[in-house]
């Protein structure tokens, strides 16, 4: 008991008293409690703006980021020629944050980057893939990033309960006939589930606050639910409206990951 | 001999050999050949842009300019590190930062590794609970403490400090360094601490002598992990500080009105811990991210 007893301490300290004061903050005002701060966060033109992209960029991503490790894992399984350094550097971008990772793709989606370069090269014209006009161009890019970073973190996961599944499971369907697309769906998906739940819960938790991204590569032309708490906080040196993101950002998160632990669950205990 | 070979190929040659469904070898062939490709394609999307990222950085201001740019690095330069380096306020983020980390590191590992030890070696009352709770901070998303905990600094005189942050982030970390080091500890047979216990340790000694030793690997990964987040962790630190920013506090800052020279160095020097770290702990990741929530 002795030996958990600084970590509860500290914990509660930087924990429970924060949350505590947050709500407060939130609700806080000069004259006792208000939804006032709620109000202006809704007024802002930012913020639907901010609601809006997160919630996209999550749904795009999030498909195509389970995809692609899944991909990288089985071939990783399959244990190619040089298969240790395609781990290593199929693992980098874990350790990149993700301001590192605005920067990185900067140089590529850049008005004068390598993209152009490549384009100039190739006799086409250079486009501006950053401007604030070009939605499509600049959300690929914040996707692109994204992807490039958070992948990494789905495939390790995805790797390690690879590892834990006994390959004889698969080789006995392949023995009755099972093709590689149905052993896939129908034997190493379903025996993934825990890995993919816990991936997916933590990559989305981690999506919600995604925002040096989008600011190193657009500036303020592509806004995210947190940067939006950044400005709140730094720029416009409010921290009511910022507690205030802040609470939405906790609920939101909070509710999606018990969505999926509740929507994850039912799916398993239905009869098949 | 040679004559004996000889006789055999023309055997061969008169009677073709016998008929082999070859197909499935070719299959085979064209597989391993897919699956390189395969291989290869994700290791250029991934690997490009951080090569890319060490170009412009080791680039001249110069070759920075030209258009279309160059992607074979002809002209190297420390010019644009240099004058990164020497812009106002990275090189005191640069000591912050990596301060920041050390003391995040052992700051966790005092409070964690206890704490992890507790968690694997005894059912005290109130385990779950407790392991539930390390569950549901490590989600807790980090703007909801940053901007209360700014508060609480500033009335207490913490604020703009390597203290605040340090307490933040080790607030961020101990619940990871809990997690891992209790499945380290796990790790370690309990017949080893009890066998010297016998031979006449006390607790603590069997602990120092004997169970930290075998854990060390383990404990090292999570502190490296510590570090790496420490350091990759942005919106806090900028929250938390005003003149003592840490590197990337301090990058995100000045990104407005700083020159893609600027940005471009700045993008390669916070990327160069992850190609260290993810080297050392290439072993290790598939343990550390592996645990799952059942």
């Amino acid at each position: 008991m002795l030996l958990i007893a600084p970590s509860i301490v500290f914990m509660t300290l930087l924990f429970g008293w924060p949350m505590v004061s947050g709500i407060l903050q939130a609700f806080g005002g000069p004259e006792g409690l208000t939804t006032a701060n709620f109000t202006r966060m809704a007024q802002d033109p930012y913020f639907w703006a901010s609601v809006g992209n997160t919630l996209l960029l999550i749904v795009v991503m999030i498909p195509i980021q389970f995809v692609l490790a899944l991909a990288m894992a089985l071939l990783i399984r399959a244990k190619p020629r040089g298969s240790s350094v395609y781990f290593y550097i199929w693992a980098i971008p874990l350790a990149v944050s993700d301001l590192a990772a605005g920067l990185v793709w900067l140089t590529v989606f850049t008005d004068r980057g390598y993209l152009n370069s490549v384009l100039a090269s190739v006799g086409l014209e250079p486009f501006s893939w950053l401007a604030y006009d070009n939605y499509a161009s600049m959300f690929m890019a914040v996707l692109i990033a994204e992807v490039w970073r958070a992948t990494s973190l789905v495939f390790v996961i995805v790797v390690a309960g690879l590892q834990s599944i006994p390959k004889d499971y698969e080789e006995a369907a392949g023995v009755f006939g099972a093709g590689f697309w149905d052993r896939l769906w129908h034997v190493t998906l379903p025996l993934l589930r825990p890995s993919l739940q816990t991936a997916l819960i933590l990559r989305t938790i981690l999506a919600f606050q995604t925002f040096a991204v989008a600011l190193a590569l657009t500036g303020q032309n592509f806004p995210l639910v947190v940067g939006e708490t950044y400005r709140w906080y730094t720029g416009l040196q409010d921290a009511n409206v910022a507690s205030a993101l802040a609470l939405v950002v906790m609920a939101v998160s909070m509710v999606t990951a018990v969505g999926y632990l509740k929507l994850l669950k039912d799916q398993s205990e239905a009869p098949r | 001999m040679s004559h004996a070979t000889t006789n055999k190929t023309t055997a061969a040659a008169d009677h073709p050999a016998p008929e082999v469904d070859r197909r499935p070898l070719a299959k085979r062939r064209r597989n391993r050949i897919l699956l390189q490709v395969g291989c290869i394609l994700i290791t250029l999307f991934m690997a490009l842009p951080i090569y890319l990222i060490a170009l412009s950085a080791t680039s001249s201001r110069a070759a920075l300019q030209e258009f279309p740019l160059s992607f074979i690095p002809n002209n190297f330069s420390l010019e644009t590190m240099e004058t990164f380096l020497q812009s106002t306020g990275i090189l005191g983020g640069l000591i912050n930062s990596v301060q920041v980390g050390i003391f995040t590191l052992v700051l966790s590992l005092i409070i964690g590794v206890p704490a992890g030890y507790a968690v694997a070696r005894f059912a005290f009352p109130g385990r779950d609970p407790y392991q539930l709770f390390l569950l549901f901070t490590r989600a807790l998303p980090i703007v909801v403490l940053s901007v209360p905990l700014a508060q609480l600094f500033l009335q207490t005189g913490l604020y703009d400090s390597v203290l605040a942050v340090v307490l933040l982030h080790t607030a961020l970390a101990l619940p990871t360094t809990i997690l891992i080091t209790s499945s380290v500890f796990l790790g370690v047979p309990r017949d080893v601490e009890e066998a010297a216990r016998i031979f006449g340790c006390s607790p603590v000694q069997a602990f120092l002598k004997v169970v930290m030793p075998m854990a060390i690997p383990g404990i090292a990964a999570a502190s490296i992990f510590t570090f790496v987040m420490s350091w990759n962790e942005v919106l806090g630190a900028s929250i938390l500080t005003l003149n003592q920013r840490t590197l990337p506090a301090q990058v995100l800052s000045s990104l407005a009105e700083s020159p893609l020279a600027y940005r471009f160095a700045g993008g390669f020097l916070l990327v160069i811990p992850a190609l260290i770290f993810i080297f050392f702990m290439r072993r290790y990741l598939t343990n550390m991210w592996g645990s799952t929530i059942r």
